[in-house]
């Protein structure tokens, strides 16, 4: 059970492989209920990878991964998902030859209740009116922001307690983007728990409350998102992995 | 006769046949989907059920209740192939997974020859459904099997097209053979969906299986090889993978190698399947994603 000062998520020392490249070399990082923690970092920095340690894509080689106290490192992707964590992946991932409706349906398909699942449904038109118009158009047909649009909407019919989201604004028109952004924003006033990679640094760090900028593996740098903003640091550990 | 009713007598036959190779191709997509890995072992599955049903009526069970248990049987055979042979090498490489499936059709074909040897046997059909139709005269002539064969392959495409637009399951299915990752991130259980399949597949095989055997009067261990040739041959043109490209890339073959019989010159007619395996390789070399998914590359 989560306490007060308990977090929601909590990694400790994580270290993953793939292959022989060490892509996370002893990350930790915690986020509490109601938080937005922004991930920044240069590609292949690990961020991608400790979302995917999460929702369960990757195993971990060493460190700890708890989720509401749980300790879910061992935990198949599925008993992730029930446990309350929704993992919305780079590159979207729909199942473009399902409708829209089909991609929310499964999205909700950890759930039994059916009322709850048409609530959130008439939630997810109101956040993203769009998808009422789309609702029986297949997926692969739909354009760039409104496939994130989905993307988003599906891992939010699993009805999570912490929503992942890897790169929300990549190959996504600009007004979609400010689009997206806001409905996140919205999403963050509701008291949504969100874990936030994203390439956008001003983006990710205006929406965040707290942020961890991650360099080759491990965490570089981290604090109050509005300070960060403001800090040399962070763009160093950007230029500095390029180099 | 009226050419007119030849040629109605040809769609019959094209039809009848069609429905034959949709029923295995479908199987053949289902598990090509969610597997990646071409099932050789399906056309093996076909006879398990072929051989279940001969064996139940000739100890008296009457024809439709020994088909479904011939079915059952096939659904089980998928199951425990599933199970024993492919689940163990699921993440190796493709070739390992090629080999082991052609290790089972071994396995099965060589079992079938130890208990029944490979002689074929007699398919006992019951008279109700050897007996014919005579149109027009006795220009047009189908049997009771025909009608069967065509009726059962309806409404067990229809059932399926009910399951993988209608239930979550079905439509997990689906999603798996995209997207196997993402299918897991909303959730959903693959191994469960794998075994679905599977049994959904087999059930096919096992129905193909009965009605091939009661078409051709016979059955022996063997028999899988060519249906599964052939299926494998319009899943290909229908685009390997996607279940209506299945059906689809069935009943043109079907109706390909009925009009090759009936409408080209005789000295032709002995190369039908030289025509057909032409046209398998044109495929695979200029739109290797059949018609259904024109942009998509496949390997076997």
């Amino acid at each position: 059970m989560v306490t007060a000062d308990a977090p929601l998520l909590q990694i400790d020392d994580l270290e993953v492989n793939f292959g022989a490249v060490r892509a996370l070399k002893g990350v930790s990082l915690d986020v509490r209920e109601g938080e937005v923690i922004a991930l920044v970092g240069a590609n292949g920095a690990g961020k991608s990878t400790t979302l995917r340690s999460i929702s369960g894509l990757a195993r971990p080689k060493a460190g700890t991964i708890r989720f509401d106290g749980v300790v879910i490192n061992r935990r198949s992707p599925p008993q992730i998902v029930r446990l309350g964590v929704a993992h919305c992946p780079e590159g979207r991932r729909l199942f473009g030859s399902l409708t829209v409706a089909e991609n929310l349906r499964l999205g909700a398909c950890t759930r039994s209740d059916a009322d709850g699942v048409a609530r959130d449904t008439e939630t997810m038109f109101v956040l993203f009116p769009i998808l009422r118009e789309r609702w029986r158009q297949l997926a692969g047909t739909l354009s760039g922001g409104e496939q994130q649009q989905l993307a988003l909407a599906r891992a939010l019919m699993a009805a999570p307690r912490l929503l992942l989201l890897d790169e929300p604004s990549l190959g996504v028109a600009p007004l979609l983007v400010r689009h997206i952004f806001e409905a996140l924003a919205e999403l963050k006033r509701q008291g949504m728990t969100m874990l936030l990679v994203e390439q956008n640094i001003a983006l990710a760090l205006n929406l965040a409350d707290r942020a961890y900028v991650l360099r080759t593996g491990k965490v570089a740098l981290s604090g109050d998102a509005a300070e960060l903003r403001d800090d040399d640091r962070v763009a160093q550990a950007y230029l500095g992995a390029a180099e | 006769m009226s050419q007119f009713e030849y040629i109605l007598q040809q769609v019959i036959n094209a039809v009848s046949l069609g429905s034959l190779y949709a029923l295995v191709a479908v199987g053949l997509s289902i598990v090509f989907g969610v597997l990646k890995l071409t099932n050789f072992a399906h056309g093996d599955v076909m006879m398990v059920g072929a051989f279940t049903t001969v064996l139940l009526i000739a100890i008296g069970v009457p024809f439709i209740p020994a088909m479904i248990a011939g079915i059952l049987a096939s659904a089980l055979a998928g199951f425990l192939i599933e199970r024993i042979a492919y689940r163990p090498i699921r993440n190796a490489p493709d070739v390992t997974r090629l080999l082991t499936s052609l290790a089972v059709t071994y396995i099965l074909e060589n079992l079938g020859i130890l208990l029944f040897t490979s002689s074929p046997r007699n398919f006992p059909l019951p008279d109700m459904l050897n007996s014919s139709w005579q149109l027009a005269g006795g220009a047009i002539t189908f049997t009771n099997i025909n009608v069967l064969t065509v009726a059962l392959t309806f409404v067990s495409l229809i059932g399926l097209g009910w399951f993988i637009t209608r239930t979550t399951v079905g439509l997990g299915m689906r999603a798996a053979a995209e997207d196997m990752s993402a299918a897991q991130l909303v959730g959903l259980d693959v191994n469960k969906l794998i075994i679905v399949a599977f049994l959904v597949a087999s059930a096919f095989a096992g129905l193909a299986g009965v009605l091939w055997a009661a078409q051709a009067g016979v059955v022996q261990p063997q028999m899988g090889f060519t249906p599964l040739l052939k299926a494998f041959v319009a899943a290909i043109i229908g685009g390997f993978g996607s279940i209506s490209g299945a059906l689809l890339g069935g009943y043109m073959l079907g109706a390909l190698e009925i009009f090759i019989v009936a409408f080209l010159p005789d000295p032709v007619v002995p190369y039908r399947d030289a025509i057909v395996f032409t046209l398998l390789i044109a495929f695979l070399l200029f739109r290797p994603g059949g018609l259904m998914q024109p942009n998509r590359e496949i390997k076997l």
